[in-house]
């Protein structure tokens, strides 16, 4: 863990920093007493149940859920001020298999896909100044090569697997450079291969350009290799911590307030024992 | 005027076509709201609401036949009746939109539309029974006609058509992105709820001005067929988008012009068309698919090919 060491050397505002936090949705308090903080170039797994209130976090720190003032703060303002900064890739459930838009059109609407205006790409040729259209293209082709998916970017979206989807959206979510990168469970839905190649990808692109990562993950096994600090969330309240410091027996007991047991298989995998399930989660995966 | 037939001199029959006023009113109408039919029905069919096309057109046929009752002009009935059941849609499908979890709650609102869409044509034909109007006043509203469009009608089109175009360039990268990814698009700042009722407000303008000529029933035929075929061409949007277009005007005019020569009805000929048109995309698009799917496979198509 050389690596978070040194980025929290070398900068000291963090990209988002958590103090005393607390989030709540229909008047039903997820967190609160939250105390984060994130640097830039820190590659940090959100953890936890179903229920225990990862997405809200990301959703706090986009300032889609309301936080009491001064409690959230990215990139040294606050939730929702500096959201073009950031590259969100919410959850989700895979495009449908007819969808007839190409993976170069879907990253090219992360680069402009907020601004008004006019929308057809052969309405902006007369009136492109300055080589900003080949400049947009250039940009989507980088970050295309970047995430290693230039061999289907030009297919349409619902013919790709789950894998290439994932990474077209990473693409998307990187294409405006952002500081920070907010991924929720980018590995969902995904075989293990393409799991841990997702995983690695995110870390090279965290160090690459610097940004500070927040994924929201169910297991942290595929990504513990790559980690810097993890992020565990669970009955109303949060850890942050090397992966060795908070997946322990004691913290994460302390933590549920009940007894678990964190087990090392031989090949290096956790596994938490033990954990009870939040209430209010249905058969479907919705976390709130 | 004699009979007109269609001759295999098609220089002759165009040359008839555009002899009388009423036939180069209907092709300019037909034109103008193919025009914008093939751009909002792109639209429609890519965030897959055909269903709420289906039920403001639905909603055009009793505010027609009201306006006619109450001694209003139709086209005033077709764009208020539209307008509020693109307000209505928005209200309740803005909140289906923002519940994920709600497969089950989409059901049931679905469920109201359609027994909303039944009372609506059930109310638009007790007007038009209480106007004591004649049967083929009802066949006109719900299947459509060319006759007797006049060049005030065909101004107001066109007014209305290029208020939605303009709008809709105005606000068309949002949209996609929105229709697309809501919710990244939320965490961008957009206004996606905001979005939502204003696309369903140009679609109900669409509606309301492509029914009167198409009729209530038929309107699908111009507003989804052709765009669900360039859909199923091409994944390029822009030329997706274009084909659409192309698409709506050549199925509008080719039912323009056959019509006329034939004593067969307006809305048979643009929906025989936009579904032939459907049907041969689909095929040609899975002939491709499977095609590349073999090559894939690397399996040699001696016989296709």
């Amino acid at each position: 863990m050389t690596r978070s060491t040194s980025a929290v050397a070398s900068a000291h505002t963090p990209a988002i920093a958590l103090r005393d936090a607390r989030a709540s949705i229909g008047g039903r308090t997820v967190w609160s007493g939250v105390d984060l903080s994130v640097s830039p170039g820190e590659f940090v797994a959100v953890l936890g149940s179903n229920g225990s209130g990862k997405s809200t976090l990301l959703k706090a720190i986009l300032g889609l859920v309301a936080t009491a003032p001064g409690a959230v703060s990215v990139l040294g303002g606050p939730a929702g001020a500096a959201n073009r900064e950031i590259g969100y890739l919410p959850q989700r459930h895979g495009f449908d298999s007819t969808l007839p838009i190409r993976g170069v059109d879907l990253v090219g609407l992360g680069l402009d896909g907020a601004r008004w205006g006019v929308p057809l790409p052969f309405g902006r040729g007369i009136l492109d100044r300055g080589g900003t259209r080949a400049r947009s293209r250039a940009r989507v082709g980088e970050v295309i090569e970047l995430v290693g998916a230039s061999a289907y970017a030009e297919r349409p979206l619902g013919e790709l697997s789950g894998g290439e989807q994932q990474r077209i959206l990473i693409a998307q979510a990187l294409v405006r450079r952002p500081r920070i990168l907010m991924l929720d469970e980018p590995l969902d839905s995904l075989d293990l291969p393409n799991q841990a190649a997702v995983s690695a990808l995110v870390q090279r692109i965290c160090a690459a350009e610097n940004v500070a990562v927040l994924l929201v993950a169910h297991d942290v096994n595929p990504l513990l290799s790559y980690l810097d600090q993890v992020i565990y969330l669970a009955g109303g309240r949060a850890l942050q911590g090397t992966v060795q410091d908070v997946i322990t027996g004691s913290k994460l007991s302390e933590l549920y307030g009940v007894e678990i047991e964190v087990l090392h298989t031989r090949d290096g995998r956790l596994v938490v024992v033990g954990q009870p399930e939040a209430p209010h989660v249905h058969g479907h995966r919705h976390d709130p | 005027m004699s009979n007109p037939t269609l001759t295999w001199n098609l220089v002759k029959d165009v040359h008839e076509l555009l002899a009388y006023q009423f036939m180069v009113n209907a092709l300019q109408a037909g034109g103008i709201v193919a025009v914008m039919a093939g751009v909002v029905g792109w639209f429609v069919v890519l965030r897959r609401q055909s269903f709420a096309a289906h039920t403001t057109a639905m909603m055009s046929f009793p505010g027609a036949s009201g306006a006619a009752l109450a001694g209003l002009p139709t086209a005033l009935g077709y764009y208020l009746a539209c307008g509020v059941a693109a307000l209505a849609i928005g209200r309740s499908g803005g909140a289906q939109r923002r519940g994920r979890s709600g497969t089950l709650k989409g059901t049931s609102e679905s469920a109201a539309v359609g027994v909303v869409q039944v009372a609506g044509l059930a109310l638009g034909f007790l007007f038009l029974s209480l106007y004591k109007g004649v049967l083929e006043q009802l066949e006109t509203l719900l299947f459509g006609t060319f006759l007797g469009i006049d060049s005030d009608q065909v101004l107001t089109l066109a007014i209305v058509a290029v208020l939605v175009l303009v709008a809709l360039l105005a606000i068309g990268r949002p949209l996609l992105l929105s229709s697309l990814d809501p919710e990244a698009a939320r965490a961008r700042g957009l206004p996606v709820g905001l979005l939502d009722i204003g696309f369903l407000l140009l679609l109900g303008l669409t509606v309301a001005a492509t029914s009167q000529i198409t009729g209530a029933l038929l309107v699908f035929a111009l507003l989804v067929a052709p765009p669900a075929a360039a859909q199923a061409l091409t994944p390029r949007p822009g030329l997706s988008l274009a084909l659409s277009v192309v698409f709506a005007v050549l199925v509008m005019w080719l039912g323009l012009g056959i019509s006329y020569f034939s004593i067969y009805p307006l809305g048979f000929f643009v929906t025989s068309f936009g579904f032939a048109l459907y049907v041969a995309a689909k095929l040609a698009s899975g002939a491709t698919a499977a095609l590349r799917h073999s090559r894939q496979a690397g399996k040699p198509m001696a016989t296709l090919v």
